[in-house]
Protein backbone atom coordinates (compact mmCIF):
# COMPACT_ATOMS: atom_id res chain seq x y z
CA UNK A 1 0.00 0.00 0.00
CA UNK A 2 0.94 3.40 -0.53
CA UNK A 3 0.23 6.20 1.54
CA UNK A 4 1.10 9.49 0.95
CA UNK A 5 0.35 12.29 3.82
CA UNK A 6 -0.13 15.85 3.26
CA UNK A 7 2.90 15.99 0.89
CA UNK A 8 4.59 19.31 -0.15
CA UNK A 9 7.27 20.17 -2.64
CA UNK A 10 8.17 23.15 -3.71
CA UNK A 11 10.36 24.27 -6.45
CA UNK A 12 12.38 27.23 -5.60
CA UNK A 13 9.39 29.92 -4.79
CA UNK A 14 7.16 27.57 -6.81
CA UNK A 15 4.93 25.08 -5.06
CA UNK A 16 3.92 22.50 -7.00
CA UNK A 17 2.48 19.86 -4.35
CA UNK A 18 0.50 21.52 -1.96
CA UNK A 19 -0.66 18.84 0.98
CA UNK A 20 -1.53 15.90 -1.37
CA UNK A 21 -2.93 13.25 0.37
CA UNK A 22 -4.04 9.59 -1.55
CA UNK A 23 -3.92 6.53 -0.58
CA UNK A 24 -2.88 3.51 -2.99
CA UNK A 25 -4.17 -0.25 -2.52
CA UNK A 26 -3.15 -3.09 -3.30
CA UNK A 27 -3.67 -4.04 -6.63
CA UNK A 28 -5.36 -0.77 -8.11
CA UNK A 29 -4.71 0.97 -11.15
CA UNK A 30 -4.80 4.93 -10.29
CA UNK A 31 -4.59 7.35 -13.15
CA UNK A 32 -3.74 10.69 -12.19
CA UNK A 33 -4.69 13.43 -15.01
CA UNK A 34 -4.35 17.08 -14.75
CA UNK A 35 -2.73 20.00 -16.84
CA UNK A 36 1.20 20.89 -17.60
CA UNK A 37 2.47 21.98 -14.41
CA UNK A 38 -0.52 20.67 -11.89
CA UNK A 39 2.21 18.34 -9.47
CA UNK A 40 1.33 15.15 -11.12
CA UNK A 41 4.76 13.77 -12.75
CA UNK A 42 6.70 15.25 -9.56
CA UNK A 43 4.31 13.33 -7.05
CA UNK A 44 5.34 9.93 -8.95
CA UNK A 45 9.06 10.66 -8.04
CA UNK A 46 8.48 11.86 -4.52
CA UNK A 47 7.01 8.43 -4.21
CA UNK A 48 10.63 6.42 -5.21
CA UNK A 49 12.59 9.02 -3.88
CA UNK A 50 14.12 10.46 -6.60
CA UNK A 51 12.75 13.87 -5.75
CA UNK A 52 12.37 14.81 -2.19
CA UNK A 53 9.11 16.37 -0.59
CA UNK A 54 9.60 19.52 2.21
CA UNK A 55 6.85 18.14 4.38
CA UNK A 56 4.16 15.51 4.93
CA UNK A 57 5.21 11.31 4.52
CA UNK A 58 4.59 9.19 2.01
CA UNK A 59 4.70 5.56 2.94
CA UNK A 60 4.72 2.22 0.91
CA UNK A 61 4.13 -0.77 2.81
CA UNK A 62 5.09 0.56 6.20
CA UNK A 63 8.57 1.91 4.94
CA UNK A 64 9.09 6.05 5.40
CA UNK A 65 10.25 6.53 1.26
CA UNK A 66 11.97 10.13 2.82
CA UNK A 67 12.91 8.71 6.18
CA UNK A 68 16.83 9.33 6.67
CA UNK A 69 17.31 5.82 7.91
CA UNK A 70 15.33 4.25 4.51
CA UNK A 71 17.48 2.03 1.86
CA UNK A 72 16.17 3.95 -1.03
CA UNK A 73 18.11 1.78 -3.60
CA UNK A 74 16.33 -1.32 -1.71
CA UNK A 75 13.00 0.27 -1.46
CA UNK A 76 13.44 1.13 -5.60
CA UNK A 77 13.10 -2.48 -6.10
CA UNK A 78 9.81 -2.73 -5.20
CA UNK A 79 8.67 0.60 -7.35
CA UNK A 80 9.41 0.13 -10.82
CA UNK A 81 9.08 3.65 -12.37
CA UNK A 82 8.92 4.29 -16.35
CA UNK A 83 9.32 7.84 -17.93
CA UNK A 84 8.06 10.17 -20.32
CA UNK A 85 11.38 9.37 -21.78
CA UNK A 86 12.73 5.72 -21.96
CA UNK A 87 16.25 6.50 -21.26
CA UNK A 88 17.52 3.35 -23.27
CA UNK A 89 21.36 2.40 -22.45
CA UNK A 90 22.57 3.37 -25.54
CA UNK A 91 25.66 1.29 -25.20
CA UNK A 92 23.90 -2.01 -24.45
CA UNK A 93 21.83 -4.31 -25.87
CA UNK A 94 18.06 -4.69 -25.61
CA UNK A 95 18.51 -7.82 -23.64
CA UNK A 96 21.63 -6.45 -21.91
CA UNK A 97 19.66 -3.57 -20.79
CA UNK A 98 17.28 -5.13 -19.11
CA UNK A 99 19.50 -7.66 -17.27
CA UNK A 100 21.95 -5.17 -15.84
CA UNK A 101 19.87 -4.52 -12.79
CA UNK A 102 18.68 -7.84 -11.77
CA UNK A 103 22.62 -8.91 -12.62
CA UNK A 104 23.87 -6.05 -10.56
CA UNK A 105 21.43 -4.87 -8.03
CA UNK A 106 19.47 -8.37 -7.13
CA UNK A 107 22.64 -10.17 -7.46
CA UNK A 108 21.22 -12.66 -9.68
CA UNK A 109 23.32 -15.19 -11.78
CA UNK A 110 23.60 -14.63 -15.33
CA UNK A 111 21.63 -17.09 -16.86
CA UNK A 112 18.46 -16.62 -13.95
CA UNK A 113 18.72 -12.70 -15.02
CA UNK A 114 18.67 -14.09 -18.96
CA UNK A 115 15.69 -15.92 -18.29
CA UNK A 116 14.00 -13.45 -16.33
CA UNK A 117 14.63 -10.41 -19.53
CA UNK A 118 13.41 -13.10 -22.04
CA UNK A 119 10.13 -13.54 -20.42
CA UNK A 120 9.73 -9.90 -19.82
CA UNK A 121 10.66 -8.86 -23.45
CA UNK A 122 8.91 -11.73 -24.82
CA UNK A 123 5.38 -10.05 -22.34
CA UNK A 124 6.26 -6.77 -24.05
CA UNK A 125 6.62 -8.34 -27.63
CA UNK A 126 9.99 -7.71 -27.67
CA UNK A 127 11.00 -11.06 -28.03
CA UNK A 128 12.95 -11.02 -31.36
CA UNK A 129 14.91 -7.99 -30.53
CA UNK A 130 17.09 -9.36 -27.78
CA UNK A 131 20.42 -8.71 -29.83
CA UNK A 132 19.26 -5.03 -31.41
CA UNK A 133 20.49 -2.06 -29.87
CA UNK A 134 17.97 0.34 -28.76
CA UNK A 135 18.85 2.86 -31.15
CA UNK A 136 17.43 0.75 -33.81
CA UNK A 137 14.01 0.46 -32.71
CA UNK A 138 11.19 2.51 -32.63
CA UNK A 139 10.09 4.72 -29.93
CA UNK A 140 7.30 2.53 -28.91
CA UNK A 141 9.54 -0.63 -28.80
CA UNK A 142 12.28 1.35 -26.78
CA UNK A 143 9.72 2.05 -24.48
CA UNK A 144 8.07 -1.25 -24.04
CA UNK A 145 11.98 -2.43 -23.34
CA UNK A 146 12.06 0.03 -20.53
CA UNK A 147 8.59 -1.10 -19.03
CA UNK A 148 10.11 -4.69 -19.49
CA UNK A 149 13.56 -3.35 -17.86
CA UNK A 150 11.36 -1.90 -15.08
CA UNK A 151 9.56 -5.21 -14.66
CA UNK A 152 12.39 -7.60 -14.37
CA UNK A 153 13.16 -6.47 -11.21
CA UNK A 154 9.60 -8.08 -10.28
CA UNK A 155 8.28 -4.42 -9.00
CA UNK A 156 5.11 -4.66 -6.43
CA UNK A 157 4.15 -0.79 -7.93
CA UNK A 158 4.80 0.63 -11.54
CA UNK A 159 4.75 4.31 -11.71
CA UNK A 160 4.10 5.74 -15.05
CA UNK A 161 4.77 8.66 -16.14
CA UNK A 162 3.43 10.02 -19.46
CA UNK A 163 4.94 7.12 -21.03
CA UNK A 164 3.26 7.75 -24.18
CA UNK A 165 3.57 11.75 -24.26
CA UNK A 166 6.72 11.66 -26.20
CA UNK A 167 5.57 9.00 -28.90
CA UNK A 168 4.65 9.82 -32.35
CA UNK A 169 0.52 9.11 -32.68
CA UNK A 170 0.22 5.69 -34.14
CA UNK A 171 2.97 4.00 -31.75
CA UNK A 172 1.07 5.30 -28.70
CA UNK A 173 -1.01 2.43 -28.97
CA UNK A 174 1.40 -0.52 -28.84
CA UNK A 175 2.53 0.94 -25.31
CA UNK A 176 -1.00 1.10 -23.66
CA UNK A 177 -2.22 -2.12 -24.91
CA UNK A 178 1.20 -3.44 -22.69
CA UNK A 179 -0.52 -0.99 -19.72
CA UNK A 180 -3.56 -2.55 -20.27
CA UNK A 181 -2.17 -5.61 -20.08
CA UNK A 182 -0.43 -4.76 -16.62
CA UNK A 183 -3.18 -4.19 -15.49
CA UNK A 184 -5.45 -6.78 -16.23
CA UNK A 185 -2.64 -8.99 -14.24
CA UNK A 186 -3.24 -7.10 -11.13
CA UNK A 187 0.04 -4.80 -11.53
CA UNK A 188 -0.37 -2.27 -8.70
CA UNK A 189 -0.40 0.65 -10.78
CA UNK A 190 -0.27 4.60 -11.16
CA UNK A 191 -0.04 6.08 -14.43
CA UNK A 192 0.40 9.77 -14.84
CA UNK A 193 -1.52 10.21 -18.24
CA UNK A 194 -3.18 12.36 -21.18
CA UNK A 195 -5.04 9.51 -22.95
CA UNK A 196 -8.38 9.75 -20.97
CA UNK A 197 -9.82 7.04 -23.30
CA UNK A 198 -7.13 4.70 -21.80
CA UNK A 199 -8.00 6.33 -17.86
CA UNK A 200 -11.08 5.44 -18.11
CA UNK A 201 -11.05 2.18 -19.49
CA UNK A 202 -8.05 0.80 -17.29
CA UNK A 203 -8.74 2.85 -13.83
CA UNK A 204 -10.10 1.79 -10.41
CA UNK A 205 -9.91 5.48 -9.68
CA UNK A 206 -9.32 9.12 -11.04
CA UNK A 207 -7.60 11.44 -9.63
CA UNK A 208 -7.70 15.32 -11.15
CA UNK A 209 -4.68 17.36 -10.09
CA UNK A 210 -5.18 21.23 -10.83
CA UNK A 211 -1.93 23.60 -9.53
CA UNK A 212 -0.40 21.31 -6.85
CA UNK A 213 -3.72 20.12 -5.45
CA UNK A 214 -5.60 17.21 -5.97
CA UNK A 215 -9.09 18.40 -6.98
CA UNK A 216 -10.88 15.20 -7.02
CA UNK A 217 -10.75 11.86 -7.09
CA UNK A 218 -13.16 9.14 -8.13
CA UNK A 219 -13.83 6.14 -10.02
CA UNK A 220 -13.62 7.16 -14.01
CA UNK A 221 -17.67 6.25 -14.76
CA UNK A 222 -18.36 9.25 -11.74
CA UNK A 223 -15.24 11.73 -12.44
CA UNK A 224 -15.87 11.60 -16.42
CA UNK A 225 -19.71 11.23 -15.91
CA UNK A 226 -20.56 13.80 -13.83
CA UNK A 227 -17.20 15.77 -12.95
CA UNK A 228 -17.96 18.22 -9.75
CA UNK A 229 -14.91 20.37 -9.80
CA UNK A 230 -15.65 23.36 -12.34
CA UNK A 231 -11.46 22.70 -13.40
CA UNK A 232 -12.10 19.31 -13.79
CA UNK A 233 -14.98 20.14 -15.73
CA UNK A 234 -13.07 22.75 -18.10
CA UNK A 235 -10.14 20.68 -18.41
CA UNK A 236 -11.97 17.68 -19.63
CA UNK A 237 -14.55 20.13 -22.32
CA UNK A 238 -10.80 21.34 -23.42
CA UNK A 239 -9.66 17.38 -24.32
CA UNK A 240 -12.70 16.30 -25.74
CA UNK B 1 76.25 10.17 -53.35
CA UNK B 2 75.15 8.86 -50.29
CA UNK B 3 77.43 8.33 -47.61
CA UNK B 4 76.67 8.45 -43.62
CA UNK B 5 79.16 7.55 -40.27
CA UNK B 6 75.56 6.42 -38.60
CA UNK B 7 76.84 2.94 -37.29
CA UNK B 8 74.22 0.14 -35.66
CA UNK B 9 75.52 1.19 -32.51
CA UNK B 10 74.00 4.65 -32.75
CA UNK B 11 70.95 3.36 -34.02
CA UNK B 12 70.65 0.99 -30.89
CA UNK B 13 71.56 4.31 -28.59
CA UNK B 14 68.68 6.10 -30.78
CA UNK B 15 66.34 3.10 -30.14
CA UNK B 16 67.38 3.38 -26.20
CA UNK B 17 66.38 6.82 -25.94
CA UNK B 18 62.74 5.74 -27.63
CA UNK B 19 62.54 3.18 -24.92
CA UNK B 20 62.91 6.09 -22.39
CA UNK B 21 60.14 8.36 -24.42
CA UNK B 22 57.84 5.23 -24.65
CA UNK B 23 58.87 4.72 -20.46
CA UNK B 24 58.36 8.26 -19.34
CA UNK B 25 54.68 8.42 -21.68
CA UNK B 26 53.23 5.40 -20.30
CA UNK B 27 54.08 6.09 -16.22
CA UNK B 28 52.32 9.58 -17.18
CA UNK B 29 49.52 8.92 -18.86
CA UNK B 30 48.73 5.86 -17.01
CA UNK B 31 49.41 8.38 -13.19
CA UNK B 32 47.79 10.96 -15.19
CA UNK B 33 44.58 9.17 -16.60
CA UNK B 34 44.03 7.85 -13.49
CA UNK B 35 44.33 11.21 -11.64
CA UNK B 36 42.43 13.10 -14.29
CA UNK B 37 39.29 10.32 -13.73
CA UNK B 38 39.27 11.07 -10.08
CA UNK B 39 39.80 14.92 -10.29
CA UNK B 40 36.95 14.37 -13.35
CA UNK B 41 34.36 12.67 -10.80
CA UNK B 42 35.07 14.87 -7.88
CA UNK B 43 34.37 17.98 -10.63
CA UNK B 44 31.36 16.74 -11.62
CA UNK B 45 30.01 15.60 -8.60
CA UNK B 46 30.97 18.58 -6.55
CA UNK B 47 29.89 21.03 -8.68
CA UNK B 48 31.83 24.13 -9.54
CA UNK B 49 31.93 26.04 -6.10
CA UNK B 50 33.24 23.51 -3.97
CA UNK B 51 35.53 22.28 -7.07
CA UNK B 52 36.88 25.65 -7.47
CA UNK B 53 40.49 25.09 -5.53
CA UNK B 54 40.99 21.95 -7.93
CA UNK B 55 40.10 23.25 -10.90
CA UNK B 56 42.43 26.58 -9.71
CA UNK B 57 45.22 24.21 -9.46
CA UNK B 58 44.82 21.97 -12.41
CA UNK B 59 44.39 25.55 -14.64
CA UNK B 60 47.99 26.25 -13.18
CA UNK B 61 48.93 23.35 -14.60
CA UNK B 62 47.23 23.88 -18.13
CA UNK B 63 48.71 27.50 -18.71
CA UNK B 64 52.32 27.38 -17.29
CA UNK B 65 54.40 26.13 -20.05
CA UNK B 66 55.95 22.33 -19.47
CA UNK B 67 59.60 23.15 -19.71
CA UNK B 68 59.08 25.94 -16.96
CA UNK B 69 57.04 23.11 -14.75
CA UNK B 70 60.07 20.35 -15.40
CA UNK B 71 62.16 23.03 -13.93
CA UNK B 72 60.39 24.35 -11.18
CA UNK B 73 59.80 20.17 -9.87
CA UNK B 74 63.38 19.70 -10.32
CA UNK B 75 64.28 22.54 -8.33
CA UNK B 76 61.53 21.83 -5.56
CA UNK B 77 62.35 17.78 -5.40
CA UNK B 78 66.01 19.16 -4.69
CA UNK B 79 65.00 22.10 -1.85
CA UNK B 80 62.95 19.33 -0.11
CA UNK B 81 65.68 17.13 -0.39
CA UNK B 82 63.28 14.17 -1.75
CA UNK B 83 66.53 12.94 -3.48
CA UNK B 84 64.48 11.91 -7.08
CA UNK B 85 66.05 10.70 -9.87
CA UNK B 86 65.50 12.66 -13.27
CA UNK B 87 63.02 10.03 -14.48
CA UNK B 88 60.95 9.82 -11.47
CA UNK B 89 60.57 14.23 -10.78
CA UNK B 90 59.65 13.78 -14.83
CA UNK B 91 57.38 11.75 -14.37
CA UNK B 92 55.64 13.35 -11.80
CA UNK B 93 55.44 16.67 -12.62
CA UNK B 94 54.18 14.69 -16.36
CA UNK B 95 51.80 13.02 -14.00
CA UNK B 96 50.18 16.08 -13.42
CA UNK B 97 50.21 17.71 -17.06
CA UNK B 98 48.83 15.44 -18.31
CA UNK B 99 46.00 14.74 -15.11
CA UNK B 100 45.07 18.70 -15.39
CA UNK B 101 43.73 18.11 -19.55
CA UNK B 102 42.30 14.81 -18.46
CA UNK B 103 40.26 16.44 -15.70
CA UNK B 104 38.54 18.37 -18.77
CA UNK B 105 38.33 15.11 -21.07
CA UNK B 106 36.88 13.13 -18.27
CA UNK B 107 34.51 15.60 -17.23
CA UNK B 108 33.14 16.41 -20.31
CA UNK B 109 32.10 12.90 -21.31
CA UNK B 110 30.46 12.47 -17.49
CA UNK B 111 28.66 15.56 -18.31
CA UNK B 112 27.53 14.13 -22.21
CA UNK B 113 25.87 11.48 -20.12
CA UNK B 114 22.16 12.80 -20.10
CA UNK B 115 20.45 13.42 -16.25
CA UNK B 116 17.25 11.37 -17.45
CA UNK B 117 19.40 8.37 -18.43
CA UNK B 118 21.45 8.39 -14.66
CA UNK B 119 18.37 8.82 -13.20
CA UNK B 120 16.53 6.07 -14.99
CA UNK B 121 19.49 3.56 -13.97
CA UNK B 122 18.94 5.00 -10.06
CA UNK B 123 15.22 4.52 -10.51
CA UNK B 124 16.07 0.81 -10.84
CA UNK B 125 17.89 0.79 -7.43
CA UNK B 126 21.58 1.03 -8.65
CA UNK B 127 23.38 2.73 -5.94
CA UNK B 128 25.38 5.58 -7.05
CA UNK B 129 28.90 3.45 -7.78
CA UNK B 130 26.58 0.87 -9.68
CA UNK B 131 25.52 3.97 -12.25
CA UNK B 132 29.10 4.94 -12.66
CA UNK B 133 30.80 1.67 -13.12
CA UNK B 134 28.00 0.13 -15.53
CA UNK B 135 26.42 3.56 -17.29
CA UNK B 136 28.43 6.77 -16.95
CA UNK B 137 31.73 5.71 -17.26
CA UNK B 138 31.41 2.99 -20.68
CA UNK B 139 29.12 5.82 -22.24
CA UNK B 140 32.00 8.39 -21.25
CA UNK B 141 34.74 6.37 -22.38
CA UNK B 142 33.13 6.29 -25.98
CA UNK B 143 32.54 10.28 -26.03
CA UNK B 144 36.28 11.01 -24.59
CA UNK B 145 38.61 8.49 -26.15
CA UNK B 146 39.36 10.57 -29.08
CA UNK B 147 40.59 13.69 -26.66
CA UNK B 148 42.44 11.05 -24.74
CA UNK B 149 43.93 9.98 -27.49
CA UNK B 150 45.55 12.84 -28.83
CA UNK B 151 45.95 14.35 -25.46
CA UNK B 152 48.24 10.80 -25.42
CA UNK B 153 49.95 11.50 -28.77
CA UNK B 154 50.82 15.32 -27.45
CA UNK B 155 51.95 13.99 -24.05
CA UNK B 156 54.81 12.05 -25.89
CA UNK B 157 55.75 14.24 -28.27
CA UNK B 158 55.78 16.84 -24.58
CA UNK B 159 57.88 14.17 -23.12
CA UNK B 160 60.81 15.70 -25.30
CA UNK B 161 61.20 18.37 -22.91
CA UNK B 162 62.40 15.58 -19.80
CA UNK B 163 65.75 16.43 -21.57
CA UNK B 164 66.39 19.10 -19.24
CA UNK B 165 66.32 17.51 -16.89
CA UNK B 166 69.59 15.42 -17.76
CA UNK B 167 67.22 12.70 -19.07
CA UNK B 168 68.33 10.84 -22.18
CA UNK B 169 65.08 10.23 -24.31
CA UNK B 170 64.47 10.00 -28.14
CA UNK B 171 65.07 13.72 -28.69
CA UNK B 172 68.57 14.20 -26.56
CA UNK B 173 69.75 10.98 -28.04
CA UNK B 174 69.43 12.61 -31.79
CA UNK B 175 71.27 15.94 -30.40
CA UNK B 176 74.18 13.74 -29.36
CA UNK B 177 74.04 11.78 -32.34
CA UNK B 178 74.05 15.22 -34.40
CA UNK B 179 76.92 16.85 -32.10
CA UNK B 180 78.91 13.92 -32.67
CA UNK B 181 78.35 13.18 -36.67
CA UNK B 182 77.32 16.19 -37.94
CA UNK B 183 74.38 14.89 -40.31
CA UNK B 184 71.55 16.61 -38.50
CA UNK B 185 69.11 16.18 -41.17
CA UNK B 186 69.48 13.01 -41.46
CA UNK B 187 69.68 11.87 -38.06
CA UNK B 188 66.51 14.27 -37.40
CA UNK B 189 64.60 12.54 -39.77
CA UNK B 190 65.41 9.37 -38.50
CA UNK B 191 64.06 10.69 -34.98
CA UNK B 192 60.97 12.06 -36.18
CA UNK B 193 60.30 8.33 -38.22
CA UNK B 194 60.64 6.79 -34.46
CA UNK B 195 58.26 9.44 -33.20
CA UNK B 196 56.16 8.41 -35.84
CA UNK B 197 55.89 4.44 -35.41
CA UNK B 198 55.41 5.16 -32.15
CA UNK B 199 52.31 7.07 -32.47
CA UNK B 200 50.62 5.82 -35.15
CA UNK B 201 49.40 2.18 -33.56
CA UNK B 202 48.33 4.55 -30.87
CA UNK B 203 46.07 6.92 -33.42
CA UNK B 204 44.90 3.12 -35.10
CA UNK B 205 44.31 1.76 -31.96
CA UNK B 206 41.68 4.61 -31.19
CA UNK B 207 40.40 4.74 -34.47
CA UNK B 208 39.21 1.85 -34.14
CA UNK B 209 37.58 1.48 -30.97
CA UNK B 210 35.59 4.45 -32.11
CA UNK B 211 34.72 2.62 -35.34
CA UNK B 212 33.68 -0.16 -32.95
CA UNK B 213 31.69 1.81 -30.69
CA UNK B 214 29.97 3.86 -33.02
CA UNK B 215 26.72 1.41 -34.28
CA UNK B 216 26.03 1.47 -30.68
CA UNK B 217 25.08 5.26 -29.83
Amino acid sequence: MIEIENVRKSFGSLEVLKGINLTVPKGEVLTIIGGSGSGKSTLLTCINGLEAIDSGRIVVDGTDVHAKATDLNRLRRKLGIVFQQWNAFPHLTVLENVMLAPRKVLGLPKAEAEAIAVKQLTHVGLGEKLKVYPNRMSGGQQQRMAIARALAMSPEYMLFDEVTSALDPQLVGEVLDTLRMLASEGMTMICVTHEMKFAREVSDRVAFFHKGVMAEIAPPAELFGAPKDPELQSFLAATH
Amino acid sequence: MFGTALTWGDLAFLAQGAGMTLAVTVVSVAAGTVLGILFGMIRVELGPYWSAPLTFALDVFRSVPLLIQLVLGNALQSIMRLGWPPFTTSCVVLSLYTAAYCTEIVRGGISSVPPTTRRAARSLGMSWSQDMRYIVMPLATRVSLPSWIGLTLGVMKDSALVLWLGLIELLRASQILVTRLQEPLFILMICGAVYFIISFPIARIGGYLEKRWSPND
